[in-house]
């Protein structure tokens, strides 16, 4: 019988993985985990956002794994992290003593502590460089080497938030300290209304292109939000966790490279204005991630009838797991339930169809 | 055995939380009960949720049966089984009599379970209320106040439309008269099997972090007006082409040479135990 699709699973499951090594053998030029780790490293940023797991040799290794797909990367590792203990939790990090690699404000000229434009692409001209066709690693990593050596180190100080300005002015809103503990997301299902935690720790993960999408969406009209990039900095945060034996003191672990933003928009006062804060934090150099990630923080607070105001319609559609993971299980058998959908189709109909 | 991980890949103590969840559901029967979902190598939508209640009960001595549209080769059926596997190295079945621990999606064995098995549901949507209302805030709050109007009129429109409730599989039940409950995509020829079993149904819904369960003699009762009863998919004056069952639910199989269109049972397991041994 030509009916196999439910038979013979095993057999075609081994042959469908032994495929999938030929389409990763491609050539015989290596990419070697090094390489991808510290050449692609805008693309593990991403990958290790979306999966909230800061692992940059890991994500390298995912990557490798998964002919660069970035849900599959995340995927993996999503549940490698579901197989490590959480021994410890950090304390709140303190973004202020970040040592900066970028900073800039859009709403001002200049800021205490300068701007620091730093690396970016936003003001290349985006034409394919040929010449990188025939570059040599080697020859690359020199020239940078003595570029830097040439160039000398200057010493950035931490430096205090645009947005502490405004607040000292009375413009911007100065809310006191919250000291509650933060909803975590990764061990506990959403509730609605879900608290601020909850939902920048939902942002953050989120899959890039989702919330980019939605943050636009919300930027050109379906809600309100256009907001002014107050600051954007990206740069090395200290993580620390609590000493077991000595609750003053707490202990370093390392430090993580991530983006954060604060956007400001207007907002209503009594009879006055003022100005309120969007928040964007996330791992890496995701700078639009981070952006959006602020515009969507304020359009969750507002009311209005917009997509971007629903916290369940933005805050449960954008897991790069649970979205690839819901879509791509349309390509399992559903026999069963199509064979209950025919039946209930064809009572409609007075069952002159079946024969 | 994978020793890179841990026995039955989560680590202890999100186990020990899934199987208190477990317990709180078994308290409440139908009622959802949250929990932080973990993620699993096995894609959300893809059985998460089943998984993660098998591998939070599973011990060695267990045996472990895993089938898809009732069949146990099915490729999803024996992915998860080879996942399970991987991480625990215990014994797997297709006979449903031998296995103490079984996960589904989409069936109920058409053998009756006993009280010393249990049967996980892989679920994708848990709310049974969906159907009429997309929020969950909302759909909360109509549980807590068993306000359950929505869905009685949704059946009521489709009788008046149709002449008949159109709803295929994951046909909504009232369980203990308290609350309604989505019995999974299983079809409504297998709701029946809920009601008074002998075993305990566990459902679990990864993507949507919810687990719910039906302990042993819990009543469950499919919705349905006095005057137009519930109805099951009818597979009249039609049989097993292997085993001549004509009690079962069946899969409608096309010919792929002849164009032909013939029956067989889905469930594969007991087609073949009717063909070994007979009818029981």
């Amino acid at each position: 019988m030509a009916y196999v699709a439910v038979s013979g699973g095993r057999e075609a499951i081994e042959e469908s993985i032994k495929l999938l090594d030929y389409y990763r053998s491609g050539t015989e030029q290596d990419i070697e985990l090094e390489a991808i780790e510290k050449k692609m490293g805008l693309l593990i940023d991403r990958v290790m956002s979306e999966a909230g797991f800061y692992d940059r040799h890991y994500a390298a290794l995912a990557l490798k794994q998964s002919e660069g797909a970035v849900e599959e990367a995340v995927f993996l590792l999503r549940a490698y992290r579901s197989t490590l203990t959480r021994n410890y939790y950090t304390n709140t990090v303190d973004a202020d003593g970040m040592r900066i690699i970028r900073r800039i404000s859009a709403a001002f000229k200049d800021i205490e502590g300068g701007q620091i434009l730093g690396a970016t692409y936003d003001y290349t001209h985006r034409l394919l460089n040929f010449d990188l066709e025939h570059e040599t690693s080697g020859e690359l990593l020199e020239r940078v080497q003595t570029m830097l050596k040439e160039a000398g180190r200057e010493k950035i100080e931490p430096c205090k938030r645009v947005s502490q300005e405004l607040k000292k002015e009375g413009l911007i809103d100065d809310v006191p300290l919250n000291e509650e503990t933060p909803f975590d997301v990764t061990e506990n299902m959403l509730e609605f209304p879900a608290p601020r935690s909850a939902r920048l720790q939902t942002l953050s993960r989120a899959d890039t292109g989702y919330i980019s999408g939605l943050a636009y969406s919300c930027l050109r009209g379906f809600g309100q939000v256009h907001p002014t990039v107050g600051e954007l900095r990206s740069g090395y945060v200290e993580l620390d966790v609590p000493y077991l034996f000595d609750k003053e003191e707490s202990i370093c672990i390392g430090e993580i490279l991530i983006t954060e933003v604060e956007s400001f928009s207007e907002a209503d006062d009594g009879d006055k204005l003022k100005l309120s804060v969007g928040y964007g934090a996330v791992f890496g150099r995701n700078e639009n991630k981070a952006i959006a990630m602020s515009i969507l923080d304020k359009a969750l607070e507002k009311e209005g009838k917009a997509p971007t105001n629903d916290q369940e319609f933005v805050l449960m559609h954008g897991d790069s797991l649970e979205m690839n993971g819901f879509i791509s299980h349309l390509k399992l058998p559903h026999y069963v339930t199509f064979q209950s959908k025919l039946d209930a189709v064809r009572k409609t109909r007075g069952g002159k169809t079946d024969e | 055995m994978n020793k890179n991980y841990n026995f039955a890949f989560l680590d202890e103590g999100s186990k020990r939380e899934i199987r208190r969840t477990i317990l709180k559901a078994v308290a409440i029967p139908g009622y959802q009960v949250p929990f932080g979902s973990r993620e699993l190598p096995i894609g959300r939508g893809w059985g998460t949720g089943g998984i993660q209640i098998t591998l939070s009960l599973i011990g060695q001595e267990d045996v472990l049966k895993v089938i898809d549209q009732g069949s146990d080769e099915s490729v999803n059926a024996v992915n998860i089984k080879k996942f399970v596997q991987s991480c625990t190295d215990v014994r797997t079945t297709s006979d449903t009599h031998k296995a103490t621990l079984i996960q589904t999606r989409h069936r109920i064995p058409e053998i009756p379970l006993t009280n010393d098995q249990i049967l996980v549901f892989q679920v994708p949507i848990p709310e049974p209320l969906r159907i009429v209302e997309p929020r969950e805030e909302v759909t909360k709050k109509m549980h807590a106040e068993s306000d359950y109007a929505p869905i009685w009129l949704q059946l009521y429109e489709s009788i008046i439309k149709y002449k008949k409730v159109t709803i295929s599989s994951e046909y909504p039940c009232m369980v203990e008269n308290r609350y309604i409950m989505n019995p999974s995509p299983i079809p409504k020829f297998d709701n029946d099997k809920l009601n008074d079993s002998e075993c305990l149904y566990l459902f679990g819904a990864g993507r949507e972090k919810k687990i719910y369960a039906i302990p042993p003699h819990t009543k469950v009762v499919s919705l349905a007006f006095d005057d137009i009863p519930f109805e099951k998919e009818d597979f009249k004056g039609k049989c097993c082409r292997l085993c001549g069952s004509s009690d079962t639910y069946l899969d409608e199989i096309i010919d792929s040479a002849t164009g032909e269109k013939y029956y067989q049972c889905s469930d594969t397991s007991y087609c073949e135990e009717v063909r070994k041994n007979g009818v029981r």
